[in-house]
């Protein structure tokens, strides 16, 4: 039976994936992240998971590995953070673009320097296209059920891609909150064990996998990840569903906060999303218009469904907890631009850089980007539409 | 190659919907539909003379383009060598030597 359970989110999600009952985990620790393959160490040591933990010298290597697992069709399992993200940048197009299920965790940490172990989004972000479908959590609950529905989706066979599931270090992964844990049963419902591909290595019908690839075949090869993941939005959502229908939370890749009548609204991802709101109910007991959008899949990135969510907006402030610099903005910023550029009915759009690094985003914060909004829809210009929220000038 | 191809009746110029998942090879050794003896500009030529079958050519080559003959002796699959002369290198007795190929 389900049980309502107070729980570091590091270990709910340690806890999701021994219920997931993962064949292999190779991973290397690293702070904000090091808690969740501890958790899962101990989990084998003591026989409660019977998996394959691998200890390696990195984190090139711990995908390495995960890759390895993945192709003769076991369950795998990683999770990392920040550097660790960025060293095995070259190893996750390689399990995106060999279409192998691998589910990872992704302790959001600021990238070096300076030597910054606290979050922001600028791990993720900066391997966004990598071809993984790219999944954001506020809390511990969202972790614990995202990662257990990213098996599913992950393991389908319209999808074979790799999921990772962020959530922001420290301030999520070190929380201890609340949340309504399943047990074995209700997940082995939810959740059978990996169906083992017929083209999955195996020594009795050796495949070759990633060999040299001429002018003459990539782009075919690319176009069909594309596919991949473009496909993967339909399994998501069949996949949410059947979460629902079975335990009661329903998950959709926004999700709305007071927008019902909203002229204004912040989309951001993450935990954060929490300040947002309270900032969003002080200003609706001025009077004004707020709400929230809660962006939960970025990659693929719901265009569709953002589109009918801002409809009836006038504005809406993007804050990222990541930048490109040089560049047009957040990435959620530029990616939003981009899907509103050839829509007749679009709110005006500003950026927000701000949470680098692990600095908060207080609550008077979130409604400074709103006041600094609805300035750029009474005329006022903001350099190239958007600007650095907390920066001391 | 062309053999391999009617073979699995694969289409040598696969849409992305024809091509396998990840563009994965579903067979294996297929290496041996793809003849590489014509990127070579150098043949190894093997003095039979000199020659003293010590069999370090069949160690050191990359390509595993040496054959071991039933008397023993060595020769080289011209259709795979691809001419990087290492063979030649190594013999001990230089009993190998690299011939430029001539257009005929």
């Amino acid at each position: 039976m389900a049980k309502r359970i107070a729980i570091e989110c590091s270990h709910a999600i340690s806890l999701a994936a021994k219920l997931a009952n993962v064949d292999v985990v190779a991973a290397y620790p690293i702070t904000p992240q090091t808690h969740i393959v501890e958790k899962l160490s101990e989990y084998v040591a003591d026989g409660e998971l019977d998996a394959e933990y691998i200890n390696v010298e990195s984190e090139h290597s711990a995908m390495s590995a995960c890759i390895g697992a993945s192709a003769v069709g076991a369950r795998v399992f990683t999770a990392t953070a920040g550097q660790g993200l960025a060293l095995m940048h070259e190893m996750l197009f390689i399990a995106a673009g060999n279409r192998l299920p691998i589910v990872m965790a992704v302790a959001n940490r600021s990238l070096s320097p300076n030597l910054n172990i606290w979050g922001d989004q600028s791990d993720m972000m900066a391997s966004k296209d990598c071809g993984w479908i790219q999944i954001y959590a506020e809390n511990a609950q969202e972790v614990f059920d995202f990662t257990l529905q990213a098996f599913k989706i992950a393991e389908d066979e319209r999808v074979m891609l790799p999921v990772a599931i962020n959530f922001d270090g420290f301030y999520v992964t070190h929380v201890i909150e609340p949340i309504i844990a399943l047990d074995q049963e209700e997940v082995k419902k939810f959740l059978p064990p990996r169906k083992i591909p017929s083209y999955a290595l195996h020594p009795d019908h050796p495949t070759t996998w990633g060999p040299v690839g001429l002018p003459d075949v990539q782009t075919e090869l690319k176009r069909q990840l594309e596919e991949a993941l473009r496909n993967s939005k339909t399994v998501i959502k069949e996949v949410w569903k059947e979460f629902g229908d079975m335990f009661g939370r329903y998950y959709d890749f926004f999700e709305p906060y007071r927008l019902e009548d909203a002229e204004i609204a912040i989309l951001m991802a993450g935990g954060h999303c929490g300040t947002a709101r309270i900032a969003v109910d002080r200003l609706r007991e001025k009077g004004e218009k707020v709400g929230l959008i809660k962006l939960r899949l970025f990659r693929p990135f719901p265009d569709e469904e953002l589109i009918k969510l801002t409809k009836n907006l006038k504005v809406l402030a993007v804050v990222d907890k990541a930048f490109s610099p040089g560049g047009l903005g957040g990435p959620i910023f530029t990616e939003v631009k981009a899907l509103f550029y050839d829509q007749k009915i679009k709110p005006e759009i500003v950026g927000f850089i701000a949470g680098l690094g692990g600095r908060d985003i207080r609550v008077d914060e979130f409604m400074v980007a709103v006041e600094r909004a609805k300035k750029v829809l009474m005329g006022e210009k903001i350099d190239k539409g958007f600007m650095f929220l907390q920066v001391r000038e | 190659m062309k053999f391999f191809m009617e073979k699995f009746k694969l289409n040598p110029k696969p849409t992305w919907k024809e091509l396998p998942i990840a563009s994965m090879i579903p067979q294996p050794a297929t290496s041996r539909f793809y003849k590489t003896g014509d990127w070579r500009s150098f043949r190894p030529v093997i003095d039979k003379k000199k020659c003293t079958c010590c069999g370090l050519c069949w160690v050191y080559c990359p390509d595993g383009a040496i054959r071991i003959v039933e008397d023993g002796s060595y020769e080289v699959d011209l259709d795979y060598c691809k001419g990087c002369g290492i063979c030649a290198e190594e013999c001990p007795v230089k009993a190998i030597s690299m011939i430029e190929e001539v257009e005929e």
